[in-house]
């Protein structure tokens, strides 16, 4: 079996990647997970996904008639953050937080102009809708803040804390959360065209058997697995630059880091997403199964066990250590900073190694998993 | 009748013959389930902090240990200058850097406004800003102590999740989620392995009418996406605790209603595809939106105005209102009515539409 490996021949390498070539062209899926795929994610991250704050509908309910709690209503009104809905009980008001209408509601209790002018102020009732903790988080702290700075302005105000902080934000000072989802798109776009796009292709010559029928030739099994690879290579390093082309003019992220960084960056990525992607097709060697192994393995980890939008610190200590075998693991940091921080070597490249050994580790699975079934 | 049923129990075999394909059913959503309902947080906890403290008194000291002290961070780095908290940060050593200047105790000591400085790591804003209130929170403390504590102003409740748990969140929005990505890989798989073998004329040539025909390749994903949800419910509440307040009758409902409304856009895409391949990659292209539109990831109303529009197709950013509703919040008929009937139009929109593709091929 050596010399299958080893075996190799210039002419015949050129005629395999030029009909690999030819069928990707010929395929519209190929072309729409390649270049359509990138233009939606991109848009969807740009455009529908925001973790930022944004204006919230909450309820309100005024219980009291006074000068103070009419001046606060007005505050909550007037707030840029909120989009108040009013009613004079609490029923309907709840009725339409169960409805999922209204994420939050504030009551104004009916002594409250009475017990401020008393100096002993009763508390503005703040109930969220728990079922999305997120926005009820931002709920609570809009409506303390907004009372906050209303108290400061009726000159009610306690004296505020004596420390306070000045932060500031290294490399994204405006805070866009685009400037990591355009870099942690590029991941999931590679992730989907190494894994998926060759798990499938590969799988289906195996469904029809056109694969033993290759091996019957004097191909090697070399030869083979480079003809596989080296078209769909540059299939992902050709959607990767369309990402961050787009990434650059309509959204405008930065490029800090060199063209190179970036493309070094990528192409060590691309290895262990295409290793993976043969492995799966020569282990199940069946379409269905083979595109469900490759979300599972491929698209999912890249997504959430990256740390691309969840903390990977945040996870619990064995979901931790599974992460250390997901190669985007080593990506996501490697591209956020290429893009808005600039050429760090000392950070990529220990995770550039990292990636290169889990390249190597899944083609040596995926030799192995191709000559048991041959054999 | 009897050629439906005839015709779903082929394609129910058909389905659950191959053990890997079996596997393939179900094994991957389980899976999806508890990496998702583990992972999926966005909480900020176990980070590791940098501190350059260059004042050294009783306050900063102070400052210190409670930050020490937060379960959110895991390690405070001590920092000897600034260019050693400019590599940290660069390398992601740490998230943050604490600045706190030499005059810091003096200032504090005198009763005067003094600040700490904060680097945060841009590159990853979200974690970034949330790290930023924790440490706000702590500054905000120090001296405290000695003044007597202000009066409570606003009184804020949580309902339907007093606590907040992010895991009632999260289960009750994997059942739509994770039912989208496996009910339409599976419903756009069934006619176009068939096409692809060649064997989808055959059966267009056999007595069995297009209806029947579709009725049947419906029924056996439908069945296996309602085991499916059913087994996230019971996993939901039995293992990972999270109360389940509303009806059951009106959860099956709405699973039926929003399955049908998958493997209604599965069949387009199918009808549309001559391999698997296609059919595959463009369920997946189908899935993404469905997926990140929800609402599960940012909230709907967040979206621009012509993407809220757009949206109105997406059948998960009805259910998944629906399902957190009747997990957490007893939501009663008439809103899950509300909800649903935009999701049982998508379903008899797609469903005919592919019907019709289906005959318009065949002729």
């Amino acid at each position: 079996m050596k010399h299958e490996l080893t075996r190799f021949n210039a002419r015949r390498m050129a005629a395999l990647i030029r009909k690999e070539s030819v069928q990707i062209m010929r395929d519209p899926s190929t072309l729409l997970i390649a270049f359509v795929l990138p233009i939606l994610l991109l848009f969807i991250f740009g455009f529908g996904i925001s973790l930022d704050a944004n204006t919230i509908r909450v309820g309100l309910v005024v219980q009291d008639s006074g000068p103070q709690a009419a001046s606060l209503a007005n505050a909550y009104r007037n707030s840029p953050y909120l989009e108040v809905v009013e009613a004079p009980a609490v029923a309907p008001i709840k009725a339409r937080v169960v409805a999922d209408d209204l994420r939050a509601m504030i009551v104004i209790p009916p002594d409250f102009s009475r017990a401020m002018d008393r100096g002993r102020p009763v508390p503005v009732q703040v109930a969220t809708d728990g079922s999305q903790p997120n926005t009820a988080n931002f709920a609570a702290a809009y409506a303390e803040g907004i009372y906050g700075s209303w108290a400061e302005q009726q000159g009610i105000a306690p004296p505020g804390a004596q420390a306070s902080l000045n932060t500031r934000f290294w490399y994204n000072p405006e805070l866009k959360s685009r400037f990591f989802l355009v870099p942690g798109s590029i991941a999931i776009v590679m992730t989907m065209i190494g894994t998926l796009l060759t798990a499938l292709v590969v799988a289906r010559e195996w469904e029809r058997g056109t694969l033993e029928a290759m091996m019957a030739t004097p191909i090697g099994m070399g030869e083979f697995i480079a003809s596989k690879l080296i078209p769909y290579f540059l299939l992902g390093i050709g959607s990767m630059a369309l990402c961050t082309v787009l990434g650059i003019i309509v959204f405008g992220v930065p490029l800090r880091g060199s063209v190179f960084a970036l493309l070094a960056i990528s192409s060590a990525f691309l290895l262990p997403a295409l290793g993976l992607g043969l492995f799966i097709s020569a282990a199940t060697k069946n379409q269905f199964v083979a595109a469900q192994m490759a979300l599972l393995s491929g698209f999912l980890p890249s997504f959430l066990l990256s740390g691309f939008i969840f903390e990977i610190s945040s996870m619990p200590a064995p979901i931790q250590a599974v992460t250390y075998i997901v190669p985007a693991r080593y990506l996501i940091p490697s591209l956020q900073t290429v893009f808005v921080t600039g050429d760090v070597w000392g950070l990529f490249l220990p995770n550039i190694g990292m990636m290169l050994l889990f390249g190597a580790i899944f083609f040596l699975l995926a030799f192995r998993a191709t000559k048991r079934s041959l054999d | 009748m009897a050629r439906i049923w005839a015709m779903t129990v082929k394609e129910f075999w058909a389905l659950v013959r191959d053990p890997k394909a079996r596997m393939a059913l179900f094994m991957p959503p389980l899976i999806q389930l508890f990496v998702f309902s583990f992972a999926a947080t966005l909480e900020v906890r176990n980070v590791d902090i940098g501190l350059l403290d260059m004042s050294h008194g009783s306050y900063s000291t102070e400052f210190t240990t409670q930050l020490a002290g937060s379960p959110n961070f895991r390690e405070i780095k001590r920092l000897q200058s600034p260019a050693e908290l400019e590599r940290a940060i660069e390398q992601q050593e740490v998230i943050a850097a604490i600045v706190i200047e030499q005059d810091f105790d003096r200032r504090m000591a005198a009763g005067q406004k003094a600040e700490i400085g904060v680097v945060l790591d841009g590159r990853r804003s979200n974690a970034s800003q949330i790290v930023s209130s924790y440490i706000m929170r702590i500054a905000a403390g120090i001296g405290a102590s000695a003044s007597s504590t202000p009066p409570e102003t606003v009184r804020v409740t949580n309902l339907f999740n007093p606590n907040l748990e992010y895991v009632w969140f999260n289960l009750p929005s994997l059942i739509a989620m994770i039912g989208a990505v496996s009910g339409l890989a599976l419903a756009s798989m069934t006619v176009a392995r068939e096409r692809e073998v060649g064997s989808f004329d055959q059966l267009m040539v056999s007595p069995l009418q297009v209806h029947e025909i579709l009725i049947g390749k419906m029924l056996p994903p439908l069945g296996i996406s309602i085991i499916n949800g059913f087994a996230y419910l019971l996993a939901a509440v039995f293992i990972f605790g999270v109360p389940f307040e509303g009806s059951l009758f009106l959860f099956f409902l709405s699973l039926v209603l929003y399955n049908l409304a998958l493997i209604g856009v599965g069949m387009f895409v199918s009808a549309l595809s001559h391999t698997q391949q296609q059919a595959f990659l463009g369920s997946f292209l189908a899935t993404v939106p469905i997926v990140m539109l929800s609402g599960f990831s940012s909230p709907v109303e967040n979206m621009p105005e012509w993407l809220q529009v757009l949206n109105h197709a997406n059948p998960a950013q009805y259910f998944l209102p629906v399902c957190q509703g009747l997990f957490l919040k007893a939501m009663p008929a008439a809103d899950v009515f509300d909800w649903m009937w935009p999701v049982a139009l998508i379903a008899v929109v797609t469903l005919t539409t592919s019907a019709w593709l289906f005959r318009a091929r065949m002729e």
